[in-house]
């Protein structure tokens, strides 16, 4: 018995080390690309650097536009879209994912079906009407008109998503409070946020990573350097004429850390905040 | 209610604040704005010469913006239009006539007579287009050949057939000479040393000839008796070359940065071909050039400015600076420049070569000639077949749009449509039940509404508007009523389940849809099963391990499966070297090419749906197991009487949600296969993108396409099982 048991946990090891190898070896292989001195490596099996230097980090990193630090400007840029991303993106879906949840009205079937729609429709005939919106605003070049799209085409999901957490909070707790004297409102700050912590932190970092990650847009409607997304820099770097790999995969790594920091972080919540989810249509 | 309005508002105020607060630089004199796509070093060349003019003028400042090269065409045609372009932009003499096509350029005007006389008038001529002059030429780029002086033993070989006879005294693994194959830019010039040209004056495809086919066997024989590298990709050119394991490379001045001070080579002219009567390789060259946008806020400046860079100071400090190789010719004589051989070695042969043919359909040669070179090279057509073909789909992808319709029936429809939808809402609300229930919604939309309004306005109106162009076609975005779905789903009068079809590209998808769903459920449940055993050690770090893939960019990771998969470069062949397997041709077959990219997106997804699994399985309540375990049912009973039956309420959103991704995942097929083989594994959104894009910015054709993934999308749904989550509340 003992013997069975032992083989069994050796076999499920096996089975996730394989896993684990399949999930992290591309990654190796742009941490070596990244850390090798010059162009990339020859062939060869194992993710290793062919020597160590930091050449690559260095070119990326210490990027300047005359005396400005320009990609400090660019890693804020991302930073603060990002950010702002997710709060106006959560402001906007928590009271309406709330009020799906709690309420029935006239046009909710028909609202959450065009909602889900959105997100079958395939971006590529969106970019020009969108560039034109933003320029009717006045708002192209800007980091706020970024915003403005990057948060508004997070709703749909961020709003099923977290409609599903709230549906799994008891109405008792509501109704509790407020037979206490609070108001509907109140009861939802006080008593039905915090029970939805794990839901909105892990979808504020759904919606962190759409910004964070996104290319076509922001390179549609940012025309200055010093307003750039480090996707668009990235892009630069793997660009067909004048590919720099080792850049490329310097600046990957740059990008990549925060939103695997950002993962850590949140690890506990990613499960929780999953499961009381669930996309319903 | 208002208290939460306030909030929200407050909250929203504060995220814009947070936006507004970085400042930014506030114009000092008269500012100059230059787009342009160079990388670093040509940057350099560019900086050094805007600094001589800017100390020429003091009252004026240039501002240099670089963009991504592959973002820059549209990035134009967005923003010349719409009165947000540069004063001024450097882009390549061959996109010349979409511009004019789409009025984004202004007339250059007359060049002054010094600058007549410094400029090659062909270089100039290049930059002219129905008979006006549109931009002054800065510099040009074409390939060369780079000749390795150890390998060659410094003896200069005239022809390809005396590199070719090379291979008997190179060992194994070296080649005689090696370029980008599989690539018409690079290959052409073997096209021409026959007399074959690709395109004609008039913009037909004319490289269907006997001397085209000549030209593109003689290719296939280099290939196949080892002379030439196969699949040879522009990494494998450099690292050949700079390895020593081949005689001689054709490549841009680009490769030039990347070669070890330690490797001695010369650069010369492209040889001539024996076999071809003596023919002359001649590549094609690319003409930067200065080009002034329509509406341009500046000019007269921005004239200035040009024909400073363009002029024999200006050029003199592109050419130091930033190794430029410029158009003007009393720059060469400036001591300086003439004395870098190298520079002197790519303008000599960047002069032999052939200015790239300013047409509109220019742009569709590449598409259909790559595919027909890498079919012929993978052995799958004769030159001949391979050819006619490829001008087939070149006619295809430049036939002309569909002729103007009369869209007074549509606008009757439309209006006719409103005024129902009207008349319908108006009597509902005169039912007293309706406006009752109106009444009773009214606090429900005290929450919902602000959010309702954001993504209609600026995620649905743009969707909407969007698919309103696919009723539009051509440059000038005319009313063609449905033509383009006509075309789309009748294959454009071609054989309905033939190449590039709409219905084949749809089998393409599902097939894609339904294999990448089947592993990441597989895997993830698999996965989240083992990590939820509670006897295994190190749980938290196997699952933190696990979502690592998710939280890299998918652009990242599609680019880096694409170098595993290299056929000489890459990591998978490497490790399947090991196993003594011989290297496999991943983009040579659909099966494989498929592989690939499932591969990449199979390691992209199936953290999510670990994840969701890992959620649903902690809310299955163990008293179920315990009944199980009283009944006696084995641990496989009990996977498929409980665990699996219980976790489907959980999971089936999400496979929805999962198949509705996969099916538009446009990043993996686009970087990863890229379509190949021969665009057997585009899937819909893939080709959405191409038409969009590549395909002569045909934006209402590709709308269509979108609007047809949309109502499929919508359909399948629809139809899939509709499942209320019991469990879920």
């Amino acid at each position: 018995m003992r013997a069975k048991s032992l083989a069994t946990g050796l076999l499920v090891h096996a089975v996730l080390l394989v896993a684990v190898i399949f999930a992290l070896y591309p990654v190796l292989w742009v941490i070596a690309l990244a850390f090798s001195p010059g162009v990339a490596p020859e062939a060869h099996a194992l993710p290793v650097p062919s020597g160590f230097s930091l050449e690559h980090f260095a070119a990326v990193l210490g990027r300047m536009d005359g005396d400005r630090w320009i990609f400090g400007m660019q890693l804020a840029n991302s930073s603060i879209v990002a950010a702002a991303t997710a709060t106006v993106a959560i402001a906007i879906a928590t009271p309406a994912a709330y009020g799906l949840s709690r309420f029935d009205f006239v046009g909710k079937r028909a609202s959450l079906s065009a909602m889900l729609a959105t997100q079958m429709f395939p971006g590529v005939a969106a970019s020009v009407p969108l560039y034109l919106l933003l320029n009717a605003l006045d708002l192209l070049d800007t980091r706020s008109g970024l915003v403005l799209v990057y948060a508004t085409s997070a709703v749909p999901f961020a709003m099923f998503q977290l409609r599903g957490a709230f549906d799994a909070i008891p109405k008792d707790l509501e109704e509790a409070a407020m037979v206490d004297g609070a108001t509907r409102f109140g009861a939802f700050l006080r008593v039905v946020l915090p029970a939805a912590r794990p839901a909105i932190a892990v979808t504020a970092l759904f919606a962190f990573m759409t910004a964070w990650n996104e290319f076509a847009l922001a390179a549609a409607f940012l025309t200055r350097e010093d307003l750039y997304t480090l996707p668009i820099l990235l892009q630069g770097y793997a660009s067909e004429h004048d590919a720099n790999l080792g850049h490329f995969a310097a600046g990957a790594l740059a990008v990549s850390i925060p939103v695997m920091a950002l993962f850590y972080v949140l690890q506990r919540q990613l499960i929780s905040g999953l499961t009381a989810g669930g996309v319903k249509g | 209610m208002t208290e939460r309005a306030a909030r929200t508002a407050a909250l929203l105020a504060m995220a814009s604040l947070v936006t507004l607060a970085v400042p930014t630089p506030a114009s000092a004199q008269e500012t100059i704005v230059v787009w342009h796509a160079y990388g670093e070093s040509e940057e350099a060349g560019l900086l050094a010469a805007v600094a001589l003019f800017e100390r020429a003028h003091p009252d004026v400042h240039v501002d240099l913006v670089a963009s991504p090269f592959g973002a820059f065409a549209s990035r134009l045609r967005n923003a010349i239009p719409t009165g947000h372009g540069p004063d001024l932009f450097i882009d390549a003499h061959n996109r010349l006539p979409s511009f004019v096509d789409a009025s984004l350029l202004e007339d250059f005007g007359a060049l002054s007579p010094e600058l007549t006389a410094d400029l090659p008038p062909a270089l100039v001529g290049a930059l002219t287009y129905e008979g006006t002059l549109y931009g002054v030429p800065l510099s040009l780029k074409s390939l060369a050949l780079y000749v390795s002086d150890e390998l060659a033993m410094g003896r200069t070989l005239p022809s390809l057939e005396d590199y070719a006879a090379l291979r008997r005294e190179l060992p194994d693994g070296t080649y005689a000479i090696a370029w980008e194959v599989d690539s018409t830019y690079a290959s052409v010039a073997l096209f021409h040393a026959y007399g074959a040209r690709v395109l004609d004056e008039e913009g037909r495809f004319a490289a269907a000839t006997p001397e085209g086919d000549a030209a593109l066997a003689e290719l296939a024989r280099l290939v196949a008796d080892g002379s030439v590298p196969a699949e040879a990709s522009g990494d494998l050119v450099r690292d050949l070359f700079r390895s020593g394991r081949a005689v001689a490379a054709i490549s841009g001045p680009w490769l030039a940065p990347d070669l070890p001070a330690s490797l001695h080579y010369h650069v010369l002219p492209l040889p001539i071909v024996h076999a071809a009567d003596d023919g002359l390789m001649v590549p094609y060259s690319t003409i930067d050039a200065a080009l002034i946008p329509a509406g341009s806020p500046h000019p007269e400046l921005a004239r200035e400015l040009a024909a400073f860079l363009a002029s024999p100071a200006g050029s003199i400090a592109r050419a130091t600076a930033g190794h430029q190789i410029v158009a003007s010719v009393s720059a060469w004589h400036d001591p300086g420049v003439a004395s870098d051989e190298r520079l002197v070695a790519f303008h000599d042969a960047a002069l032999a070569a052939m200015p790239m043919p300013t047409h509109p359909h220019m742009d569709s040669v590449f598409g259909p000639m790559d595919r027909a070179i890498r079919k012929v090279l993978r052995g799958d057509a004769t030159p001949h077949d391979a050819l006619a073909e490829a001008e087939h789909r070149f006619v295809d992808e430049t036939r002309p749009a569909p002729p103007l319709r009369d869209p007074t029936f549509a606008v009757v429809a439309l209006m006719l449509g409103l005024f129902a939808a009207l008349a319908m809402v108006t009597s509902r609300l005169r039912d007293p039940a309706v406006r009752a229930s109106l009444v009773r919604s009214m606090p429900a939309y005290g929450w919902v509404m602000h959010a309702f309004v954001a993504v209609g306005l600026l995620v649905v109106l743009p969707l909407a508007v969007g698919a309103m162009t696919s009723l539009y076609a051509g440059q000038d975005l005319h009313y063609v009523g449905l033509a383009n779905y006509f075309d789309i789903l009748t294959n454009r009068g071609g054989d309905l389940l033939g190449h590039g079809s709409f219905w084949l590209v749809l089998g393409v998808t599902v097939l894609w849809t339904i294999t990448n769903v089947i592993f990441h459920v597989g895997i993830g449940i698999g996965l989240a099963l083992l990590l939820h055993r509670p006897t295994v050690k190190l749980r938290t770090l196997y699952r933190i391990l696990l979502v690592v893939p998710w939280a890299v960019p998918s652009y990242v990771t599609a680019l880096a499966w694409r170098g595993m998969f290299h056929r000489q470069l890459g990591a998978i062949n490497a490790i399947l070297a090991v196993f003594g397997v011989e290297p496999v041709s991943w983009f040579a077959h659909f099966s494989t090419a498929f592989t690939a990219n499932l591969a990449t997106n199979v390691w992209l997804g199936f953290p999510f749906m670990m994840v969701v699994t890992l959620g649903a399985l902690t809310s299955i309540p163990k008293d179920l197991y315990e009944a199980a375990d009283v009944d006696g049912a084995s641990a496989f009973q009990k996977l498929t009487r409980i665990t699996l039956p219980m976790l489907r309420p959980a999971l089936l959103p999400a496979v929805a949600m999962g198949a509705v991704w996969t099916f538009n995942m446009f990043n993996v097929v686009f970087l990863v296969s890229a379509g190949e083989p021969d665009g057997s594994t585009e899937i819909l959104v893939s080709e959405a993108y191409r038409w969009a894009f590549t395909r002569g910015h045909q934006v209402g054709y590709a709308a269509a396409y979108a609007v047809l993934i949309f109502v499929i999308l919508v359909g399948l749904t629809r139809a899939l099982p509709r499942e209320r989550a019991p469990g879920a509340r």
